[in-house]
């Protein structure tokens, strides 16, 4: 059994995040994280590694700065990591992405499961999830909130899923991707003996032509960053007693007509 | 045939509160690019959804009620939007971004190998036919303008509650035309086994008001009862649910909570907003004992009007608030909600 897990690095979730006069993201002096909702995919893939005797394979694709997440990955306790990157690569949008990663998927050969964080804060987005399902051709179960039942000989898995209108239970065959949601289990903190077996691990590079990967046209292209708009205007404190401060509220909020 | 396509969500045969704003923004793209407006409504109830979509703008209406469309799995549903992109070639594919919208359009998207912008706040159609939107990145801390290319089909998933719907025209008709479903039964590899439906709660990312609660949940003023495993955990989903949810329920909104309240077994994640939860838009935010972490800001600082309640003066929740009410959150909103049945006559 084998299953396979992406994360990448991005800033720490506490970083106050701005764009610069050159119009460039920068996070000050904000450590790099593993990508919080990668967190959880990456419990998730320890623990299915270790409940089927298999073996858990992290993957980040991207330039070097996301090794640092591949070894918080391997410190966790994810067996093997590789990293793809390409200067193809560079300014690509997810289409791309999701053909590199299918193309990873790929080339370890014997996957039965792939499963992504429910998506990828720095680019706003889980669009790549899906894709990587459909470059693969497997079937996807996005949202998973609890795997049910898996069952790796069988190829058969069961998953509970968190909609808007409430959790569906869905079955589907296996090899398949999942995408899975914060309250899928409790990530563990990286042990000491970890951090140091990770730090000493090489971790592969694989170009596109490793993949035998050929990239779709980039059909996207940002054109530009922007911070926020400022607030306007100031906070107004309302006073007085509890039911003196209600009733100034109340009538603000009819006043603005937002009840 | 040269159209805008819009894919009208629905579940259990009605379409979801936020497919006709999909459909208000699909048709200020169809009329810039002067091509008609056409919905797309796949699943039970089709033929009535598709009626609706007349009245809501849409100039043509392509429905597929097969049995395999019952109930929304990614693979049939995508499998036939990308089947229609390929036919027509649609100069543009929106959709709201829900949790069945944005896997909907990813997924065709990358059958078709087209362009896809989600999370878009805003959008404007250039005169080269190229779609320029505004969208969210980094947790919302900062935004990104991109732009589709029109040479292929664009893509774009909405941000819920960004767009308004067109008010209903009840004599407008559009053109219905049924389509066949792109794959059988036994070529499906999902299958629906159950559905737990949540029943008398709002939806978080539809709702117009929301009322959320943090760590000072836990300051319940009420004892809980002898024998309590944990008593603070008690305390503070007594306050959700006796003290933060009538308010909601006089404004008609839904319960949300910071994720300090949901890892501390407060409330379920499904209420979490922010980084790691929901990122939600509503008219009226009101966050209480919610000290206002950047993380949670991520997730509602777009809201129209924010209200913070907190002890504490020097909160950052103040900093981003349009009213502010430094008090107990248990005295404040009790009296809230006494006050606006008042008002509202409730």
């Amino acid at each position: 059994m084998h299953v396979v897990v992406f994360t990448r690095s991005t800033p720490d979730t506490a970083a106050r995040v701005e764009v610069g006069k050159d119009g460039s993201v920068t996070w000050g002096d904000a450590a790099m994280v593993v990508n919080p909702w990668d967190e959880y995919a990456l419990e998730e893939s320890i623990l299915q590694a270790k409940n089927a005797g298999g073996k858990a394979t992290v993957i980040a694709i991207g330039p070097e700065q996301h090794n640092d997440a591949l070894k918080h990955s391997l410190a966790m306790g994810v067996d093997e990591a590789a990293r793809v990157w390409d200067a193809a690569l560079e300014n690509a949008d997810s289409l791309a992405y999701a053909a590199a990663a299918a193309g990873a998927v790929k080339k370890l050969g014997d996957v039965d499961l792939v499963i992504l964080g429910k998506e990828s804060i720095d680019v706003g987005t889980d669009q790549h999830n899906y894709q990587i399902a459909r470059k693969l051709g497997w079937p996807m179960l996005s949202y998973v909130s609890k795997i049910a039942a898996v069952d790796y000989s069988a190829r058969t898995i069961k998953v509970e899923r968190l909609l808007e209108q409430g959790r569906q239970i869905v079955t589907s065959r296996l090899p398949a991707v999942i995408s899975v949601m914060k309250d899928i289990n409790e990530p563990r903190y990286p042990s000491f003996i970890g951090i140091r077996k990770a730090s000493k691990a090489v971790i592969p590079e694989w170009s596109l032509a490793d993949l035998g990967v050929s990239l779709p046209p980039t059909r996207t292209r940002t054109l530009r960053l922007m911070n926020l708009p400022a607030r306007e205007g100031q906070v107004e404190m309302l006073d007085g007693t509890p039911e003196e401060q209600a009733a100034k509220l109340v009538e603000r909020l009819l006043e603005e007509k937002v009840l | 045939m040269s159209a805008v396509f819009v894919w009208i969500e629905t579940f259990k045969g009605n379409a979801g509160p936020t497919s006709w704003e999909a459909l208000g923004a699909g048709r200020l793209v169809a009329d810039k690019m002067g091509v008609p407006l056409a919905a797309l409504v796949f699943g039970e109830n089709a033929n009535a959804v598709a009626a609706e979509a007349g009245q809501y703008g849409a100039d043509k209406v392509l429905v597929c009620d097969d049995a395999t469309l019952h109930g929304f799995r990614l693979e049939p549903y995508a499998a036939l939007l990308a089947k229609l992109v390929t036919e027509h070639q649609p100069k543009a594919v929106l959709a709201v971004g829900t949790t069945r919208g944005r896997e909907l359009l990813a997924a065709a998207a990358a059958d078709t190998d087209s362009g896809l912008l989600t999370e878009v706040t805003s959008l404007e159609v250039q005169d080269d036919g190229s779609i320029r939107v505004v969208r969210p990145v980094y947790a919302g801390k900062i935004l990104s303008e991109a732009a589709g290319n029109p040479d292929g089909v664009q893509f774009l998933a909405l941000r819920g509650r960004a767009f308004k719907a067109n008010a209903p025209k009840p004599d407008a008709k559009a053109e219905v035309t049924a389509v066949q479903p792109a794959l059988a039964e036994d070529q499906i590899a999902t299958k629906i086994e159950g559905f737990e439906e949540e029943t008398g709660t709002v939806n978080l990312t539809d709702a117009a008001i929301i009322v959320s609660g943090g760590r000072a949940m836990a300051n319940n003023p009420k004892e809980a009862p002898a024998g309590t495993a944990n008593p603070e955990v008690w305390k503070a989903q007594d306050g959700f649910e006796n003290v933060l949810k009538p308010l909601a329920d006089v404004l008609g909104g839904a319960i949300g909570a910071s994720r300090a309240a949901v890892d501390a077994g407060y409330i379920p994640y499904a209420h979490q907003v922010g980084q790691t939860g929901k990122t939600v838009s509503p008219d009226l935010y009101i966050a209480c004992g919610i000290s206002g972490a950047i993380q949670h800001q991520a997730g509602m600082r777009t809201s129209k009007v924010i209200v913070a309640i907190n002890k504490d003066a020097e909160a950052p929740i103040f900093k981003l608030a349009h009213y502010g009410l430094v008090g107990d959150l248990y005295k404040i909103v009790p009296a809230l909600t006494a006050e606006l049945k008042k008002r509202l006559g409730k």
